[in-house]
């Protein structure tokens, strides 16, 4: 994917929802938070142009957003973009140790599915891969509060840190975990299903392919048979798809920070939501698809790492 | 019986998955029988814990039968996930079948579109759709299919791609047969099976994505839905786990018994592929 003309896509995408909303753009834009003074509405207008032609006011919203310019928050008397960078620390803490975890453990639970698939253990995860794939993600997090979290209180309840703070530097981080590992593990097990699946599948076809007759004809342990030869082929599906799965995650975390309280770009899109604050969540929308642009680049890059035959385009 | 059918019934987890679809949707269809009072209705004490006072399900934190809530809530479920699924099937029929079918520009032109949408991500998009709409059932329907007809778009257009090149539609081709005919007679029939399983899984996936903007308070409010109610126990889940935990439930066994379903048709459908990846 060529990353530059993604990203102006959306731009353009985003200045077309903004017109699409009913009402003046600017009345829009600003919100229903009550905070909309008529000098707030004179800036905004003057600050997207709202009073020129729409292809002024195309050309100037593309430029706004080329400077990194997201506009001013009313509400939290802060601007857009250094909300947004405020937050998004947090949101891709989650996003990214969930990932982590997904394929981790579904490359691992997809290896073991593949090479005992008479077994009961080959059984077992396929049932739990069909039950992640069919539970909505906010229902999970709420039981895995009430078992792991009220009942047993192994974990905290919300939060990103304990109120009144744990202490400076590893002790913020220990806390921090903490507090990470219920919403990272109900954010993963959507796409650890899907990965468990894919890898099973990819596993499977590999065992059946040409190289893996001959190497083993020629007498390579069936141990390093597997490590060696067929997981560097079988885990190419899943890098591909680790890349589509950032935006899955980084959507998915709304729903997930809302569960959990965590204090992410998804507890902030919400609040912009709810106070009608349009530039602000457009400007959430643009920044994370930028993050999801980013993120399949870097897997084309693993990708050409783990196997050479692929081009950097 | 036709050998489809045969081997759709020859699986045991597709037909379990086609017993449950069936019941959910024989209460959605029965639900003003079963339960003919509105479900937003105060009935009983508020808090009644499962099987007390006449009440299966309880009651919730505002003395709201949470049975009534469920059959209610199946038919929302139901009625978003098939339209969704049929909205997005027809959208991807024609930006997948065009793009597939005559290649070239065209075809990369579409499919940047089409990539377009797989790269924002697809919930805070929804969310932003649904901030612009104003929350209603058609517009929770609207974004759900914005958000999510892209991959069953491309999935069309590798289907009509691949089918094109074949030796019988060239020759349909060669013959003279125009171009919406060689779509309609020659190249849809063979890419059928592989939409159809992909269309029942959409409906699975527009079900989960309902319930979750429903849960955020993003449905319309004014119809009973499985995530609505999820939202609306959340702030019982100390003491009353079964306000969020029931359609909780009802959402798992709904999406479960449409992917067994979906599984079921792949394997009935495609004998030689050998299963979903």
């Amino acid at each position: 994917m060529q990353g530059l003309p993604t990203v102006f896509l959306i731009v353009t995408f985003n200045f077309f929802l903004l017109h699409l909303a009913p009402g003046d753009p600017a009345s829009v834009m600003a919100g229903e938070a009550g905070a909309a003074t008529p000098e707030y509405m004179a800036q905004l207008r003057a600050q997207f142009g709202l009073d020129q032609p729409l292809l002024m006011q195309y050309l100037r919203y593309v430029w706004n957003v080329l400077t990194l310019d997201f506009g001013y928050s009313f509400r939290y008397q802060e601007s857009n973009l250094s909300l947004i960078m405020g937050r998004m620390g947090a949101t891709l803490l989650l996003a990214g140790s969930s990932i982590l975890l997904s394929v981790g453990l579904g490359t691992l639970l997809g290896l073991i599915a593949a090479m005992r698939r008479d077994r009961i253990e080959a059984a077992l995860i396929l049932l739990v891969t069909v039950l992640a794939y069919a539970s909505p993600i906010f229902w999970l997090g709420l039981m895995f509060i009430v078992i792991f979290a009220i009942q047993l209180g192994w974990v905290p309840t919300s939060g990103m840190t304990t109120a009144g703070g744990a202490g400076a530097g590893a002790a913020h981080w220990l806390d921090v975990a903490h507090h990470l590992i219920l919403p990272a593990i109900t954010l993963s097990l959507f796409y650890m299903a899907l990965y468990t699946r894919l890898m099973r599948a990819s596993v499977l076809e590999n065992l059946r392919m040409n190289y893996v007759t001959t190497a083993r004809a020629k007498g390579v342990a069936p141990r390093r048979l597997v490590l060696r030869h067929v997981l560097r082929n079988a885990v190419l599906p899943i890098v591909t798809m680790a890349g589509v799965q950032v935006g899955g995650a980084l959507g998915g975390s709304v729903v997930v920070e809302a569960v959990f309280g965590w204090p992410g770009l998804g507890q902030l899109a919400f609040e912009a939501l709810f106070a009608r604050d349009l530039n602000l969540l457009l400007g959430i929308l643009t920044l994370s698809s930028v993050v999801v642009v980013l993120a399949n680049l870097l897997v084309d890059l693993v990708h050409s790492i783990i196997d050479p035959r692929v081009a950097l385009s | 019986m036709p050998p489809a059918l045969r081997r759709f019934l020859r699986q045991p987890a597709a037909v379990a998955g086609a017993v449950i679809l069936l019941a959910v949707i024989g209460l959605a269809a029965g639900a003003d029988l079963l339960f003919p009072e509105d479900p937003f209705e105060m009935v009983g004490r508020p808090y009644l814990p499962p099987m007390t006072d006449g009440f299966l399900l309880g009651t919730d934190t505002l003395g709201r039968d949470l049975a009534a809530g469920i059959v209610h809530g199946a038919r929302v479920s139901l009625l978003i996930g098939v339209l969704a699924a049929l909205v997005v099937t027809a959208i991807g029929l024609v930006v997948g079948g065009i793009a597939g079918y005559a290649g070239g520009r065209v075809d990369t032109a579409l499919m940047r579109f089409t990539e377009l949408f797989q790269t924002i991500p697809s919930f805070l998009f929804a969310i932003v759709l649904v901030a612009i709409l104003e929350p209603s059932l058609e517009a929770l329907l609207i974004a759900i299919v914005t958000v999510s007809w892209a991959p069953l778009a491309r999935l069309v257009r590798a289907e009509v791609a691949g089918l094109r090149s074949r030796d019988y539609v060239q020759s349909a081709i060669a013959t003279g047969m125009g171009d919406i005919e060689v779509l309609a007679r020659q190249i849809l029939p063979n890419a059928l099976p592989a939409i159809l399983v992909a269309a029942s899984v959409m409906v699975a996936t527009a079900i989960l994505f309902e319930s979750g903007l429903s849960f955020l308070g993003l449905g319309d409010p004014n119809v009973m839905s499985w995530g609505l109610m999820i939202g609306a126990g959340r702030a019982a889940i100390r003491t009353a786990w079964w306000m969020c935990g029931i359609p909780g439930i009802a959402i798992l066994l709904t999406v479960l018994s449409i992917n067994l379903v979906g599984d079921g048709l792949n394997e009935a459908l495609n004998p030689r592929a050998g299963g979903r990846a």
